[in-house]
């Protein structure tokens, strides 16, 4: 029988999607719904002197007014769930409104329900709050300075930690480096534009003491957890639903106020109430990503061999220590310094830094873009200094392939790896002599064509929950599934992951119907719903096929393995005298005596006839927890012609080679790499959350934030080698991540090549025209 | 104070009720419970809203539901006929032109009414013509597959006396 794994079938989710038949969390509608709405601080940092609610309580249709002095005792505040040890971590809390100080443009300090959203909007207008500006500090390394303002009372300098990483002998290398090179770096902060906004229906059964809440989520049952210490609800009296949801990059995890606000609120008045945020709340509200300033340094040989890598970074984090905050700069970051290899020493040193600005978490990739980026931009230039072709660098110092295992200086340990392999199929997509020779040929012309390359790998599948309990992340990162066998042999299967468009309803059924020899139609996955999934982590750090995929995979093979006793004893032979054939227990060398997953499934169910000691029923759960992460890696291309006379770059090709292991589904694994690239292409060429000095944000809109558009992207080249990893039975790693990990470098360093003759080595981020104008015209000034 | 407005969505005439402030998209959601018309942006930016009106695509963020008195309008719920998706949606199916799917609706019936005007776009045409669409998650190339391929669809019927598709 053909299999499933590996093919690229039309997806399952999609029906429903395309026909406008999918549930979004705000199309959720519950008879007597009220609507929330929040008064927001206009101001980034201020003294909140009084809130007055008279006006607004008498708006026609306005329910209830809700301030931080009626909800302080009534309600914890928003909780940091990633309390990275060893750093002297401060996490101030979150009030859930905010009643003596406001420390961010958007900060809630009051809540309106009413009858319509329109009204709730009407009452918005009419709370007046009286605020006592205070200065603002928007940059991370200006807010650790003995003049900035400082936001909470026992975080000394802003510092909320101070996180080392150290392999090797750092300060003897560097002390005796033949070659030094050193950057600062900016990586500006971003939005992530999940393009369903965040959105939040409650409902609570007084008798029961019952709160449930739909909500867009990647993970569910860690917003149980969190709403459960928010609002001082026993777990087991929540339900969370995380139905169809509109894309998330990494924006879903936290847990945020106002979602458990619209909790409080249909608890106290004891109905339903919705708040969808809209966009401009969501570029104030929702976390940003990225924000490091970075002084980065590498040092080698004369002859190209890398001997050390040294950061110092201030990376912010927003008001306030958003639910994983701590953990993206540090453990998802620094410990990723080494790349793609081997570098024997290493030493790093990261500041996590509040400033008077939206709080900042996990934006697609986390940690391993920025840290990619560094050590990618600092290869370049080393090898532009030693006067050496940057791919010959970068293939004398990638991790041979037969040394994985391989444990790198920060002290982690890749699982496998042929990145040799994917650098050489990507120069070889691109004709890199030839196209070398192009540019040559172009800059004799006055033309400036530029070629950028990135090897990359990366640390995803998070993780094994032993590790996550060392680094502080607080809950296990294995994953859970349940597969449930009716009598009439269609299965159900639950698991603990929530994918939001990755495609899980159909890879994971791809699995399944492999394993149990049926139609894919007979088998649906379930996920989102915490009253019928298994406890699970949640659908992010590229970790829902690596690490639930696996989960999947044991559960089905319990039930596989129950059937097969069932079908001994049916057929009267030992179970070692079956084979399973084309979806078929079979007594060897008597086709005719058989039974199918049809057959085990009615006679498990009905239980006429079960085995001795056997119980009734045919499913089965597994919770996979697996031994190590996951390191997908590749090597990325690409060129382009910069106008030196506007700074406009145009991308010429983008090739992508990723190695993700074994694909379930080829077509969605290539849907991934297009989506990732594209975002770390907004990422480099146009993307940045922009504030003023007083902490205004003034990319607070779609008109502003530079999304990118289907006119402004390339087409972009895909391909993929295979190396199967060796810590999962699947042998697969996460795909989700590796495009915006990669891509960002890759479009700098190619620009960065093509303005090779004007001087210029690095210019950050985002490449807009008249950032990439303004460099030529300094470099240009610089050279007279 | 509310009006009564008359209207005929996805073939059915009907009477809705909405104040003047009332956004077409707000009245297809709240009112009709037509919620495969997305919101995902305050500013006309995204296109997640984008319905016909009277077969031309607007975004339904920008016209008042007042304003629709007396027109046709068609949402992602009136495409498939008789449970057949349309060629549109049957080519982002087929492409893999969706991932969260939250902004499809809106790519869809942008596609629906460029395909009617210019039935064999080229790659250039395509990217621009969806130009006031945005996608977070595809990046744009198999949505750019799809369209090219449901115009190849499309053309294909509307061969002399094959049946023509609808929008």
């Amino acid at each position: 029988m053909a299999t499933l794994f590996g093919s690229g079938i039309k997806r399952r989710e999609d029906p429903r999607l395309l026909t406008g038949r999918g549930t979004y969390t705000d199309d959720v509608k519950l008879p007597g719904m009220l609507y929330a709405a929040f008064v927001r601080s206009p101001f980034a940092h201020a003294r909140v002197r009084s809130v007055e609610t008279k006006r607004a309580k008498k708006v026609a249709g306005v329910v209830a007014v809700y301030t931080g002095q009626d909800t302080k005792d009534r309600v914890n505040p928003v909780p940091c769930a990633w309390n990275v040890p060893n750093c002297d971590l401060r996490t101030p809390p979150h009030p859930l409104l905010a009643y003596e100080k406001v420390r961010y443009v958007g900060d809630a300090v009051a809540m309106v329900v009413a009858e319509s959203r329109a009204a709730a909007r009407d009452g918005v207008d009419l709370v007046d709050v009286d605020y006592e500006p205070l200065d603002a500090v928007v940059n991370p390394e200006k807010a650790t300075g003995k003049e900035a303002p400082q936001l909470h009372a026992d975080v000394p300098g802003n510092v909320a930690f101070t996180w080392k990483v150290s392999g090797g002998d750092p300060a003897k290398t560097f002390a005796e480096a033949a070659v030094k090179v050193e950057l600062r770096l900016l990586q500006p902060r971003l939005q992530p534009t999940a393009l369903e906004p965040r959105a939040a229906v409650a409902t609570w059964n007084d008798a029961m003491g019952q709160l449930t809440l739909w909500v867009t989520s990647q993970n569910p049952h860690i917003h149980r957890f969190l709403c459960s210490v928010m609002l001082k609800v026993p777990e087991h009296k929540i339900r969370v639903v995380a139905p169809d949801v509109g894309g998330g990059f990494g924006s879903k995890i936290p847990g945020y106020a106002d979602e458990a606000l619209v909790c409080f609120a249909a608890m106290d008045l004891k109905r339903p109430v919705k708040w969808t945020e809209d966009r401009s709340e969501n570029y104030k509200v929702t976390i940003h990503g990225r924000d490091h300033v970075e002084y980065v340094e590498l040092c080698g040989t004369k002859d190209g061999t890398i001997t050390g890598l040294r950061t110092r970074v201030y990376a912010g984090l927003g008001a306030y220590a958003s639910t994983a905050a701590p953990g993206i700069p540090t453990i998802l970051h620094g410990l990723m310094y080494s790349g793609p290899y081997t570098i024997p020493n290493i030493e790093g040193t990261v500041y996590g830094v509040y400033t008077t600005t939206t709080p900042v978490d996990a934006y697609r990739g986390a940690g391993r873009p920025e840290a990619t980026y560094l050590i990618e931009r600092l290869v370049e230039v080393y090898a532009r200094k030693i006067k050496m072709d940057p791919v010959v660098v970068r293939r004398k110092n990638l991790i041979p392939k037969d040394k994985f295992p391989y444990t790198v200086a920060t002290g982690i340990t890749y699982d496998s790896g042929d990145y040799q392999g994917a650098l050489d199929k990507a120069l070889g997509m691109l004709d890199y002599k030839a196209f070398r020779a192009e540019q040559a040929k172009a800059r004799k012309q006055g033309r400036y064509l530029g070629v950028g390359v990135t090897t990359y790998c990366e640390i995803c599948g998070l993780g094994p929950s032993q590790v996550a309990g060392a680094v502080g992340f607080g809950g296990g990162l294995y994953d859970s599934a349940v597969v449930r066998v009716y009598p009439t042999g269609v299965v159900r299967v639950y698991i603990g992951g929530k994918p939001h468009g990755q495609g899980e309803e159909t890879t994971f059924a791809q699995i399944v119907a492999d394993e149990f020899g049926i139609p894919i139609e007979n088998i649906e996955i379930v996920a989102g719903d915490t009253e019928a999934t298994p406890q699970g982590w949640g659908t992010y750090g590229s970790r829902t096929t690596a690490v639930g995929g696996p989960a999947v995979k044991l559960a089905a093979d319990r039930v596989k393995e129950k059937a097969k006793k069932l079908a001994a004893h049916l057929l009267e032979a030992s179970e070692a005298d079956l084979e399973w054939k084309d979806g078929k227990f079979v007594v060897r060398g008597s086709p005719d005596q058989a039974k199918t997953f049809g057959d085990l499934a009615l006679m498990a169910n009905v239980a006429w006839n079960m085995p001795p000691g056997v119980e009734p029923g045919l499913e089965a759960s597994a919770f996979y927890d697996p031994s190590n992460f996951v390191f997908p890696f590749g090597t990325h291309i690409c060129t382009v012609e910069v106008d030196v006379e506007t700074g406009r770059v145009k991308i010429l090709r983008y090739i992508a080679v990723d190695d993700c292991g074994p694909q379930i589904n080829p077509m969605l694994v290539e849907g991934q790499v297009h989506g990732g690239v594209v975002q770390g292409l907004g990422e480099a060429l146009q993307e940045i959350a922009v504030y003023d000095e007083d902490g205004q944000l003034l990319t607070g809109t779609m008109m502003d934030y530079a999304v990118p558009r289907a006119s402004q992207m390339p087409k972009i080249e895909t391909a993929s080698t295979v190396t199967p990893s060796p810590v999962n039975p699947l042998g697969v790693k996460g795909i989700g991540e590796t495009g915006t990990i990669a891509s960002v470098p890759t479009v700098v360093n190619a620009v960065c090549d093509a303005l090779a003759p004007l001087g210029i080595t690095h210019i950050d981020k985002p490449l807009t025209p008249a950032t990439v104008w303004a460099a030529i015209q300094q470099a240009k000034g610089g050279a007279r | 104070m509310t009006q009564t407005i008359t209207l005929n969505v996805n073939g059915q005439a009907l009477k809705a009720q909405a104040e003047p402030r009332t956004l077409l998209v707000h009245m297809l959601r709240d009112e009709l419970n037509l919620t495969g018309t997305q919101v995902g942006c305050d500013t006309s930016q995204c296109g997640a809203c984008t319905v016909l009106l009277d077969g031309r695509a607007v975004k339904s963020c920008s016209v008042l539901a007042v304003q629709a008195e007396g027109h046709k309008i068609t949402t992602i719920e009136g495409l498939a006929r008789d449970g057949t998706l349309h060629p549109v949606q049957q080519a982002f199916w087929e492409k893999h032109g969706l991932q969260c799917g939250f902004c499809t609706p809106g790519f869809v019936m942008t596609t629906v009414e460029l395909l009617r005007d210019n039935p064999d776009p080229t790659e250039d045409e395509i990217r621009h013509a969806l130009e006031g669409n945005v996608c977070r998650c595809t990046g744009y190339q198999n949505i750019v597959a799809a369209v090219r391929s449901a115009a190849s669809a499309l053309r294909g019927s509307r061969r002399p006396g094959a049946a023509v598709s609808g929008g």
